[in-house]
């Protein structure tokens, strides 16, 4: 104690001495703080220098007609007009909101309706089964997800088996190269991926649901469906945000099952948003425009998410 | 809750469906990995004769040793380090409360909805630069990076919930800030940064774009990305492709078995906190 010179006891003896308390107080914070700065330091210049630098750089190439090797031409807005003009890229963009129905909306619908019949998956040996094999789309990757429903959708795969079995193989048919059906048969894919999670989510949220409420609505003779209206929805209410929240972002930004699964094709049916990025900028050489696009992709992600935060947390109390 | 038995039951049925639902892709593609090489395989069906050498053939011909070693080399050095810095930032936030936190928080946040594509551009000319395309740092580097505002924004979320009086008690007893977060701090703070830990893992392991965008060499990649270069090697014979791509899934799958309470804990959190 005697011989410590350090800062730290120092400052205790100050508290305890107690002779200038705001001072030292004062100095402790200013020092606390100091180091404090040390602490968020590693994480943000990371941040800063592997995702800020770079979209700064992605906001300026965008402004710029450049192919990533010679000279960079100023060129204003003119990649955004392009974007918001050329059919190609429009359809591109429209194909993202048409995935939004299956990665969001399809998960979401049979995930509530599972939800609302089971209640409360049993905690028993079944509950672990069923938790575990219904998160399994969640931890392999994308791309193995993407190969597996590529074989189940392919024209001799299990799909078509399935349907000449049943008397249908008239409509069997390579459901990933129709240029009808491509669209759609990737949107398959990623409910596959997202159902699970969303059912998880929503039975884990039920669970929370005050028993009471239900057996009051029976009492009120309210039926199934009232019943699902009146306490189940609005009780969920932050879980279906959440919900919401992942699988609209995860169908806005999707690139791996597509570029596993179909490439893009045929024609430009099941291109995305993040293909057409990234095609533009590694094969096309346009950087610019790739740039443009990415950024309409970044703020439509939050012209989507955003609403639904304020909407599902804003009205809790 | 009050259940009808009949109610019970076809909630039974629809979770059974779902199970089956979700297996099939997998029982089809075992099915197929199975098939004599060189036939077209049919759906589902079992073979009468199972190859089960198959899987012998995609592991040399993935190269699957390799493979296992670049993704432990890249999880080994985006991991760690996001954990730890992530666990040093919440604690600077959370409990020491830096003065201008708020703001900085706030810019962690922007990031939270990013797609990776926004960024993956310049990250190329960036790595480029730098001279590490091609090599394992051009993941490993902008991986730790682009977790940060998820990895800040959870260890954030969990010191705010730590008392402060905590913290001063310890300074009372003369510890320093980094005794304090070491001691007192990190081991309080073990099931938040477990379920992170797993999250970064599971994140890593699968990560796609980044692999094929900044690394050509398939087997300096992901396990992900060097699915993704199998697939374009072998796509047309699809006995080995489906055995190449179980077993890419097989260390995943193990994982997860093992750690299956922790895993399913991490991912509801995750993604309610995300």
């Amino acid at each position: 104690m005697t011989s410590a010179l350090g800062s730290a006891p120092t400052g205790r003896d100050d508290r305890r001495t107690r002779t200038t308390p705001t001072r030292a107080h004062r100095f402790r914070w200013a020092r606390a703080a100091g180091t404090g700065w040390l602490y968020v330091l590693p994480a943000l210049v990371m941040y800063a220098v592997f995702v800020l630098r770079p979209l700064v750089l992605t906001l300026q190439y965008s402004l710029y007609d450049w192919n990533g090797i010679g000279v960079a031409r100023w060129v204003g807005l003119d990649n955004y007009l392009t974007v918001f003009t050329d059919s190609d890229l429009l359809k591109i963009i429209g194909n993202a909101i048409v995935l939004i129905v299956f990665f969001s909306f399809i998960p979401v619908a049979l995930g509530l309706l599972v939800a609302s019949m089971v209640r409360r998956i049993t905690t028993g040996a079944f509950g672990t089964v069923v938790r575990t094999i219904l998160f399994l789309p969640q931890v392999i990757p994308l791309v193995a997800a993407g190969i597996a429903w590529s074989w189940l959708l392919s024209s001799n795969g299990l799909v078509n088996q399935a349907l000449r079995a049943v008397g249908l193989g008239g409509v069997a048919r390579a459901w990933l190269g129709d240029f009808d059906t491509a669209l759609p048969a990737v949107g398959v894919i990623g409910a596959w991926v997202l159902l699970g999670l969303c059912t998880i989510l929503l039975v884990t949220g039920m669970s929370k649901i005050d028993p009471a409420l239900y057996e009051a609505a029976r009492l009120d003779g309210a039926g199934p469906v009232r019943e699902f209206l009146a306490v189940t929805l609005p009780s969920l209410r932050q879980e279906i945000g959440v919900c919401l929240t992942v699988t609209i972002i995860a169908a806005l930004a999707s690139f791996d099952i597509v570029y596993i699964s179909t490439s893009g094709g045929p024609g430009l049916q099941t291109t995305v948003p993040g293909l057409e990025i990234y095609r533009l900028a590694f094969s096309q050489r346009q950087v610019g425009l790739a740039s443009a696009l990415a950024v309409v992709l970044m703020l439509l992600v939050l012209a989507c998410v955003l609403p639904i935060q304020r909407l599902s947390r804003g009205e809790k109390p | 809750m009050n259940l009808s038995r009949r109610e019970q039951l076809t909630g039974r049925v629809f979770l059974i469906a779902l199970i089956v639902v979700t297996l099939l892709p997998f029982v089809s593609m075992l099915s197929a990995a199975l098939q004599p090489r060189g036939t077209v395989p049919n759906g589902l069906e079992w073979p009468s004769d199972p190859q089960w050498g198959n899987f012998a053939d995609a592991f040399t011909a993935a190269n699957m040793g390799a493979l296992l070693r670049s993704s432990l080399l890249i999880v080994a050095g985006v991991v760690p380090v996001s954990v730890l810095i992530a666990t040093m930032a919440g604690f600077g936030l959370g409990q020491l409360r830096v003065p201008g936190g708020r703001l900085v928080f706030g810019l962690f946040l922007l990031g939270l909805t990013l797609p990776f594509e926004a960024v993956v551009t310049p990250l190329y000319y960036q790595m480029q630069d730098l001279g590490l395309l091609n090599t394992r740092w051009a993941i490993i580097l902008p991986l730790i990076g682009l977790y940060m505002p998820f990895a800040v924004f959870w260890m954030r979320a969990h010191f705010t919930n730590v008392p402060v009086e905590l913290s001063e008690a310890a300074r009372v007893d003369g510890s320093s800030t980094w005794q304090l977060f070491w001691r007192v701090q990190v081991p309080l703070a073990r099931p938040a940064i477990a379920s992170l830990t797993i999250l970064m893992f599971l994140w890593t392991w699968n990560q796609f774009l980044l692999a094929i965008v900044l690394v050509d060499d398939a087997t300096k990649r992901t396990m992900a990305g060097a699915l993704g270069a199998f697939q374009g090697q072998w796509g047309t014979d699809l006995v080995l492709l489906c055995a190449g791509s179980l077993l890419i899934l097989t260390p995943t799958l193990i994982v997860f078995l093992i750690f299956q309470r922790q895993f399913i804990k991490a991912l509801i959190q995750g993604s309610v906190k995300g």
